[in-house]
């Protein structure tokens, strides 16, 4: 087993891929009875410091439905200097540069640990990044000011040759002018209005002048640029000018009778955000970021009226189709998102207020564009100006974390289909032979878009084993997948990341031991996960319940050993002995139980998860709890009920929340002030030591999360007990008065119980 | 008036009938003399009374040659001769007769038989014609000829002189001068144009021709022919006043003229003399006191004399023309109303009092009646019956200017404050508390004086009455004792129930290339600066309490942040011009002097950054959107100020597409010429009318722009619209900007409504002006000023009781420049009659006209121009014929005879006719015609009138040293003369023309060149020179400009230049290339047209 550990650890450093099977099934029946899809988890831009980017472009296959790129896995005849396509076996000449190729003068794509590398490419016109501001004006004076300082801070964290643009709305939309002596010009546009494309850029003078004009004028093609750079300039060039702009805006002044939500009109503000950089810009990395203090009240996208007496749709509202202005605004939304994905472009919303903002319509902007979601209570908050912070720092190479305008391309060997995509991407609906019928996520396609992406932004990728049951694979026989990830670098340069990875075929009835023994327990679980969520932002969420836990049983019926009808006969491999308890937390999540959460933040988890790493999924999925005491160094301890003890300090970890919880005792010391008097230092730094840990977490961490500092009976508390496998409640404290944790007052069914049902139904043979 | 028929009946008749006499006494005057009340005539009279004394013989000759028409009154033959040859003076009959005679060739020999010319033709015919001309070409070259010829000259002006400057000492001396130069045009001309065969065309012309050109040649002469002039002067002078005088004169001219032409002149002088004696006292007699002096006829009379002398050779060719000098002459009418009315203030306190006209300077006192300036009636007495009134066909109609400015010594009205109840009104009708509501049952209540109900006075109001029933506070409160007050609004009269802002005033700047180009934007950015200092203002407050904006646009419209705050303007543009909004809403309506420095700092960088703009296309109507959208969200009233160079082809709601099309004209599609492209602008209107948003529009197109089209809206809001065509700012710099300062800063009502309420009987029927009505009895404007007038025009709905008179109460409902909300109240009642007659003897033609030129420009709308053309002539055929079926005494059907009050109808209805808007010419484009189509709609009387008769001044006739403005002269040709220099204006445009054989010193001291072919033609600007002429050349145009509502660009006219053209558009009696009939055509006409209607 530990050789498995270790294979997949060394495969996820390397290549940053996890399969939840790494020995595959041989045929497509046997596959499917594996219940657990083959699939993967990519992270296509993992950091790789010690991987640099090579000075030339790949060799790619001739064969033009082919296009794969060599890599080690290719069969290379030196003498004839050709390679065979590991892919499509299509013979390849090498390239005229390939000439000096030999057994011990290999390039660096086919020695066996370059199974990941990065190209360069050297052709193509560069052109700077960009980032236009989308700034909502209806914020409280406090919150615009601390929003205004952000931005003004920002410009000097952008490069110096980036280009920038600021677009103001309220009830107004105004674009600015940013290149303007004397004056401040800006172009306002009516927040009620729909606006195609071409109506906004023709508004804003984009588009060519009449034909009359041009005969008259020869020198047209100068005149392209000008026109662009009345909006968007470098940031060196007008940083002073955009630094006083920003000081100077003021709240949006339209007067906001008692009773009414100031008139926001979002919808629009992004549509002509996205028109512009679709008539300057299109296919350059450029990130609109928008900053939003409240639902758009207003226009196309509007998501709640202005009546303050009517409340912002919730998920009881939603269920009985209440929710008046959804559908028409997640259309406009969605439509919005695709263009902006078209044009390669992608959408960050910052959204800080208490109440909702309308996140869960305009999710698709930044889920279809690869762009950030962040939530927060206020821009006047660390959480707030630390994420935004953290958007631009840096890599090891001094080059920014952030990579646009990618298409991923899969390629699988014939034995294999792809099924589909979940993460941050669009379909490019490119078919070919290795496109599967059946989707999984976003599917119909063997490339995908990621318009925006950092070094951990993660795909989870599904596949299809196609190959019949009566066409074995020879012994030895491997399946090879490679994918091929496009992308502008930050440093504007275009690269390709190539990543080609080859498993071993079993045959799941006389090698199933082995296919077990494979079994990726935690990618399964997040590859799972993120079915699971895919399903349920489409379906009523009890059915994904349903379905999870079918397939749950069916895993188990698969890979349990047990004797028929006795449930405590039941018995699963270590491979498999955590994923069970994954599930339990899932079912319990916030990404797939509504109830508790606002729908804007079902779709702000919801957003984090399809994106973020494997790790950090099962954070989501299952928290950590840190148990610290005086009776020895931090433990990691059951995320249990049993857990919560009145002489410890717990620090939980929900990836969107740090929890520091206190125990009773410790809570009572504290009160009574004992970390200050100098015989009880070793209290001190018993209290200090989840602070530092939780500070280390806070430090890494995109988005920041929420940092709660609690103690017995807080009402944060509830944070962590929400959490908690309520092992005992208020219906089963049997261990009342000793210390054995806290009850949960709660009628949820604990993990035993859960795996009592389990285990039961495993056994049966009803199903 | 028939001259020959009246002329029996003239004495009688004068008397009886003002009318009459007026038309009697021009004619028979002579004769009759005792008809005074028509003061034209009263000239004529003087004349007549010459001819009679002459003529009689002349005339006796005269009929026994043409025969039976002669006969039919040898007196009146006298009189008529006289008309007949000079005319004129019997005016009506002349012309009409001389036209038809023009008209039946067969019938000229011997017109008098004819029957449709009727006796008259008869009579002129034989007498007029010939002798007209041969007397008159025979005085006047005469008169020429003494004052070309250096001896002579002296002797007339001797002769003459004397009389005049004595008589003129009285005033009528300037104008005789002048006056005097025309005849001899006139003279001259007529001589040819008549062309008569025999010797007498011979001799006349060579007269004529003789004495125009022999004073060039003299030089010298000048100053002769100068005083030539007077001679006539003295006539003038001399009917009312210096008849001593000509008592005098006649000796003199009969020197010269024996001299000259002894064969013809002979005669004359003798005539003169016993003329002149007859007349005065004739004059005394009957017109004395009505009688203005009239230089034409002066001239004329003497003709008579010669008449005598020559009757033979006349009668048989000459009968194809009138003296152009014996038709109602306009200048004599108000030359004689000035003379006589402008000295008395004019007293309001009389029911029915018809003002004196609107060209005379006089005083108003209010005593219950609301002054001319702010109501003018067609007619000051109504027909009691619907009957009557339709029979008379005389459209009763109220000019009536509400803000109307008073000269400085006239008090605005006064203001009152009826509290927190608001003023005091009829419980029924609604009618305003005024003088004419009669108080009962002691004090405790009123009844209503429109609808007899009986109202309760509250408390705080009640009075005890006097012993004559009238309240004790009676002359302590103005609406109890004037004509015109201002009541204070509650809030109960105000939008919304709460009391307005201030007013804002937003400049809307076209900046797209062409305005760029001619520099208009960096002028008008510049102008800006200073004028925004001039903002109306209240009574004595400190600064103007109305707040400014300004927006910028071509394709897309720039508003900009002027708050005081800021450190630099913010520009905001707006494109989505199909749907207009406004894009802020604090920082853009501010106070001057708070963001001065912003604004200023605006105002210095808009020509900078369009600089080098190229955008061609323009919108509209979203620029006024955007405006009006701002006063909204302002919730205030105001002005716009749109200053736009093209026809706004951009794609936007209101685009309009170039529809020009002359080919158009004189079909029935021309009325399309006139009417919006489309309906958005009325919607747009309407939409501004409820914001109270007016619209000043300048425009400055290089080609067509659809003014038909882009005035509805200034139009229908109540707003202005200027044009400068190709505006150059070297050339029309100083008149635009003189424009703009005088709209900016002229007072204005905002958001204001006008209701019209008469007694029982009469009720406002139809409304004439710029303004836009939602029902029927509302007229609302978005604005109005003190140049902006409404006419209204009322019909019967009952019969009107002669005792109680009628009444009519205007009230204005309006915001003020401050913000206040008032009421503003004008009051006055009118006389009713039972005969027809007292109609006829109260009328006001100029304001007749006013109406209806209104009712004819607005029917261009909607009919063909020449159906409109022939609904005029019809209906003023129909006025004139029923005055002489009902009121003229039985006479001739083959005279013309007009009511004194009428007398200028048909001259006046020509200038109508063959205006711009009814019969273009060649030149006149379709926008020009739209132009004057709505600036006519809403122009006060006084406009109306020079507008459709220019003033015609002669400069270098009257002595440099006279202060006073020089006696116009008539709009024609004739009267011009080449040795003289004459300024046209029209309120609208200024020429001034300078004759071909102007003395060098004259062209020198004014255009500081040395001859007249340096002179450059087109000229804008006369040299500002230190001498006498010049001086007072430029003060006369600057007093003239400043006398009409907008500024008169000047254009130097050279005679014989192709400028000429132009010019001699205006000259209005004349026939217009246009194929406008001349005056005496167009009389003849009308005396057709009546008497086809008596048969």
């Amino acid at each position: 087993m530990a050789t498995y550990l270790e294979f997949i650890q060394q495969n996820e450093e390397r290549d940053g891929v996890r399969f939840s099977w790494n020995v595959w099934p041989s045929s497509r029946l046997e596959a499917t009875r594996m219940v657990v899809p083959l699939a993967c988890l990519l992270t296509p831009l993992k950091e790789r410091p010690d991987l640099p980017p090579v000075q030339y472009e790949p060799v790619l296959c001739s064969r033009p439905t082919c296009k794969a790129v060599l890599n080690p896995l290719c069969q290379v005849d030196y003498r004839a200097k050709l390679w065979a396509c590991n892919f499509c076996f299509q013979r390849n000449q090498f390239p005229p540069a390939y000439g000096g190729i030999s057994e011990v003068n290999q390039p660096a794509e086919l020695m066996p640990q370059f199974s990941t590398i990065e190209y360069m490419v050297q052709r193509g016109a560069q052109s700077p990044l960009i980032f236009l501001y989308v700034v909502d004006t209806c914020l409280e004076e406090d919150d615009l000011q601390a929003l205004k300082e952000s931005l003004q801070m920002s410009l000097s964290l952008l490069p110096p040759d980036a280009l920038v643009g600021l677009i103001t709305f309220g009830r107004m939309v105004q674009v600015h002018e940013l290149s303007c002596e004397g004056i401040s010009k800006s172009y306002v546009f009516r927040g009620t209005k729909d606006l195609t494309a071409k109506q906004i850029q023709d508004m804003l003078g984009l588009t060519k002048p009449a034909t009359p004009m041009q005969q008259a004028r020869p020198a047209q093609p100068q005149e392209h640029p000008s026109v662009s750079s009345r909006f968007l300039q470098p940031v060196h060039k007008i940083d002073m000018n955009l630094t006083d702009l920003l000081g100077e805006l003021q709240r949006d002044p339209w007067p906001v009778t008692q009773g009414k939500r100031p008139l926001r009109s979002t919808g629009v503000a992004l549509s002509i955000a996205v028109g512009l950089l679709e008539g300057t810009f299109p296919n350059t990395g450029a990130r609109i970021m928008l900053f939003t203090g409240g639902p758009p009240t207003q226009g196309p996208g509007m998501v709640v009226g202005d009546e303050l007496k009517i409340p912002i749709r919730s998920w009881h509202d939603i269920e009985k189709d209440n929710a008046r202005f959804m559908k028409k605004a997640t259309k406009h939304y969605e439509m919005l998102a695709n263009r902006t994905a078209a044009n390669g472009h992608c959408i960050d919303i910052y959204a800080c207020a208490l109440d909702q903002t309308g996140l869960l319509e305009m999710k698709c902007c930044a889920n279809l564009t690869g762009g950030y979601m962040v939530m927060g209570d206020s821009f006047n908050t660390s959480l707030f100006k630390q994420t935004f912070q953290r958007i631009f720092t840096k890599d090891f190479n001094g080059d920014f974390r952030m990579a646009f305008g990618a298409t991923l391309d899969v390629k699988t060997s014939r034995e294999l289909k792809i099924a589909g995509a979940i993460g941050p991407c669009v379909s490019l609906n490119v078919k070919g032979p290795c496109v599967s019928e059946n989707e999984l996520g976003v599917g119909g396609t063997s490339q995908w878009k990621i318009c925006g992406l950092d070094p951990t932004s993660t795909l989870g990728i599904y596949f299809e084993v196609v190959n019949q049951h009566n066409a074995p694979i020879p012994q030895g026989g491997r399946g090879a997948i490679q994918f091929v990830t496009r992308y502008q670098h930050s440093s504007t340069q275009r690269r390709i990341r190539v990543t080609t990875i080859a498993r071993n075929w079993a045959d799941a009835q006389t090698q199933l031991r082995h296919i077990e023994a494979a079994f990726d327990q935690e990618a399964a679980a997040v590859l799972m996960a993120r079915l699971g969520v895919f399903r349920a932002e489409s379906e009523e969420g009890p059915d994904v319940l349903r379905w999870l836990d079918r397939q749950l049983i069916r895993l188990c019926q698969k890979f349990g050993q047990y004797n028929k009808e006795d449930p405590a006969s039941f018995r699963l491999s270590d491979s498999f002995s955590l994923y069970p308890q994954f599930m339990f937390h899932l079912r319990r999540s916030p990404f797939l139980q509504v109830f508790n959460n606002s729908p804007d933040e079902s779709s702000y988890y919801r957003h984090h998860f399809a994106r973020q790493d494997l790790t950090q999924s099962l954070i989501m999925i299952q928290p950590i709890l840190y148990s610290y005491s005086f009776h020895g160094p931090p433990e990691p301890v059951l995320l249990d009920s049993s857990s919560i003890l009145a002489d410890r300090i717990l620090l939980m970890d929900t990836f969107f929340q740090i929890v520091i919880y206190l125990g009773e005792t410790i809570a009572q010391w504290r009160k009574a002030g004992y970390q200050d008097m100098p015989e009880y230092e070793n209290f001190k730094h018993l209290l200090q030591a989840p602070l530092d840990d939780a500070q280390e977490i806070l430090q890494a961490r995109f988005p920041m999360p929420r940092y709660i500092n609690t103690e017995h009976g807080g009402s944060q508390a509830r944070f962590l007990l929400s959490k908690v496998n309520p092992s005992q409640t208020h219906n089963n404290h049997y261990a009342w008065g000793q210390e054995t944790g806290a009850p949960i007052l709660t009628d949820d069914v604990s993990l035993q119980v859960f795996m009592d049902h389990l285990k039961k139904l495993a056994v049966s043979s009803a199903c | 008036m028939n001259v020959n028929q009246s002329i029996p009946p003239v004495p009688p008749f004068g008397q009886p009938q003002p009318v009459y006499p007026g038309y009697h006494q021009s004619s028979y005057s002579g004769q009759s003399g005792s008809t005074a009340p028509a003061i034209p005539y009263g000239a004529y009279n003087g004349p007549v009374p010459a001819y009679q004394q002459t003529p009689p013989q002349g005339i006796s000759r005269a009929l026994p040659s043409s025969g039976a028409p002669p006969a039919s009154t040898a007196q009146a033959a006298c009189g008529q001769v006289a008309y007949g040859q000079f005319g004129q003076g019997d005016v009506q009959n002349g012309p009409s007769s001389t036209v038809q005679m023009q008209r039946l060739p067969g019938s000229q020999p011997f017109g008098s038989p004819l029957a449709p010319v009727g006796s008259q033709p008869a009579v002129l015919q034989p007498y007029g014609p010939p002798p007209t001309s041969t007397q008159v070409t025979a005085q006047l070259a005469g008169m020429q000829i003494s004052g070309a010829v250096a001896p002579a000259p002296p002797s007339s002006g001797l002769g003459y002189g004397p009389p005049t400057s004595l008589a003129s000492a009285s005033g009528s001396f300037p104008n005789s001068g002048l006056y005097g130069s025309y005849p001899q045009g006139q003279a001259s001309p007529i001589s040819q144009a008549q062309g008569h065969p025999g010797i007498q065309t011979p001799q006349q012309s060579a007269l004529s021709q003789a004495s125009s050109f022999t004073p060039p040649a003299s030089g010298g002469p000048r100053l002769p022919s100068m005083t030539g002039p007077l001679l006539p002067g003295q006539d003038f002078g001399g009917p009312s006043v210096s008849q001593p005088n000509h008592v005098s004169s006649p000796p003199p001219q009969a020197l010269p003229p024996g001299t000259q032409m002894t064969g013809s002149l002979g005669p004359p002088p003798p005539m003169h003399s016993p003329q002149q004696p007859g007349y005065q006292p004739q004059q005394n007699g009957s017109f004395g006191s009505a009688r203005g002096p009239q230089p034409n006829y002066g001239s004329p009379y003497p003709a008579a004399p010669t008449f005598g002398s020559q009757p033979g050779p006349p009668q048989p060719l000459p009968p194809k023309r009138l003296d152009p000098d014996a038709i109602p002459s306009p200048i004599q009418v108000i030359e004689d109303d000035r003379n006589n009315r402008g000295t008395e203030p004019f007293v309001t306190g009389v029911r029915g009092q018809v003002p004196p006209l609107v060209t005379t300077n006089f005083l108003v006192k209010d005593q219950g009646n609301a002054s001319p300036r702010y109501i003018r009636c067609t007619s000051y007495n109504i027909p009691c019956t619907s009957d009557m009134a339709k029979q008379a066909q005389v459209p009763l109609a109220a000019v009536i200017k509400p803000l109307a400015r008073l000269p400085p010594d006239e008090a605005s009205p006064y203001v009152v404050d009826h509290g927190e109840s608001g003023p005091l009104r009829c419980n029924r009708c609604k009618a305003y508390m005024c003088p004419f509501m009669q108080f009962i049952e002691g004090g405790r209540r009123f009844q209503c004086c429109f609808c007899s109900c009986i109202n309760d006075v509250p408390p705080q109001y009640f009075q005890h009455l006097d012993h004559t029933g009238k309240r004790v506070d009676a002359y302590d409160r103005p609406e109890l004792s004037l004509g015109s007050y201002e009541f204070l609004a509650t809030v109960d009269y105000c939008k919304n129930n709460k009391f307005p802002s201030p007013p804002a005033f937003i400049f809307m700047i076209d900046v797209s290339y062409n305005a760029i180009r001619t520099g208009l934007v960096r002028l008008l950015c510049e102008e800006l600066k200073s004028l925004l200092d001039f903002l109306p203002r209240e009574g004595g407050a400190e600064e103007s309490a109305i707040r400014v904006g300004f927006v910028t646009y071509n394709k897309v419209l720039h508003f900009y942040n002027v708050k005081s705050s800021l450190a630099q303007p913010q520009m905001m543009v707006v494109s989505d011009v199909a749907d207009m909004f406004v894009p802020l809403l604090d920082g853009f309506l501010v106070n001057v002097s708070e963001s001065r420095a912003v604004i200023t700092s605006l105002l210095d960088q808009i020509p900078e950054m369009f600089a080098d703009t190229r955008e061609t296309e323009t919108v509209f109507v979203p620029v006024i959107q955007a405006g009006m959208e701002a006063l909204k969200a302002a919730e205030c009233a105001g002005k716009l100020f749109l200053f736009h160079t093209s026809l706004p082809i951009a794609e936007a709601p209101g685009k309009l597409k170039n529809r020009d099309d002359r080919k158009l004209i004189n079909t029935d599609k021309e009325k399309t010429l006139f009417q919006p492209q489309t309906g958005a602008y009325q919607t747009l209107a309407k939409e501004c009318v409820a914001q109270g948003c007016c619209i000043d529009l300048f425009l400055f197109p290089n080609q067509y722009v659809d003014v038909a089209t882009l005035s509805v809206v200034p139009q229908l809001t109540g707003g202005s619209v200027y044009k400068y065509a190709c505006f150059q700012v070297e050339n029309d710099q100083e008149r635009f900007l003189s424009d703009l300062r005088r709209d900016v800063q002229k007072v204005v009502g905002f958001d204001a409504v006008m209701r019209v309420r008469t007694s029982t009987g009469i009720r406002a029927v139809d409304f004439f002006g710029a303004f836009y009505m939602s029902n029927t009895t509302d007229v609302e404007l978005a604005g109005l000023d003190g140049d902006k007038t409404v006419t209204v025009e009322f019909k019967h709905d009952d019969r009107l009781n002669e005792e109680s008179g009628a009444l009519l109460q205007c009230a204005l409902l309006y915001t003020s420049c401050a913000g206040q909300r008032r009421l503003r109240i004008h009051n006055l009642a009118l006389n009713c009659c039972t005969q027809l007659a007292d109609l006829y003897r109260n009328c006001e033609t100029d304001t007749l006209i006013n109406y209806m030129a209104k009712f004819a420009y607005r029917g261009v709308l909607n009919s063909p121009v020449k159906a409109v053309r022939d609904t005029l002539i019809t209906q003023c055929a129909q006025i004139l014929a029923c005055y002489r079926k009902n009121c003229a005494s039985p006479s001739s059907t083959g005279q013309l005879i007009l009511p004194e009050c009428m007398k200028l109808l048909p001259v006046y209805l020509n200038c109508v006719l063959k205006s711009d808007v009814l019969q273009p010419g060649a030149e006149v484009t379709t926008d020009d015609r739209a132009y004057v189509r709505q600036l006519v709609t809403s122009m006060d009387v006084a406009e109306t009138n020079v507008f459709f008769y220019p003033r015609l001044l002669p400069l270098t006739k009257s002595p440099i040293e006279s202060t006073t403005e020089p006696p116009a002269v008539r709009a024609s040709e004739e009267r011009l003369s080449n040795g003289d220099i004459y300024l046209l204006e029209n309120g609208l445009n200024l020429f001034l023309w300078v004759g071909a054989s102007v003395q060098q010193g004259v062209v020198q001291s004014l255009f500081s060149v040395s001859s007249f072919s340096q002179i450059t033609s087109g000229l804008s600007v006369l040299p500002v020179l230190d001498n006498p002429l010049s001086k007072k050349v430029r003060g006369l145009i600057d007093s003239l400009r400043a006398q009409r509502s907008r500024y008169m660009k000047l254009i130097v006219v050279k005679q014989e230049d192709k400028l000429e053209m132009l010019f001699k558009h205006f000259l209005v009696e004349d026939k217009s290339l246009s194929g406008g009939a001349s005056y005496v055509d167009f009389l003849c006409h009308m005396h057709k047209e009546i008497r086809q209607l008596l048969s």
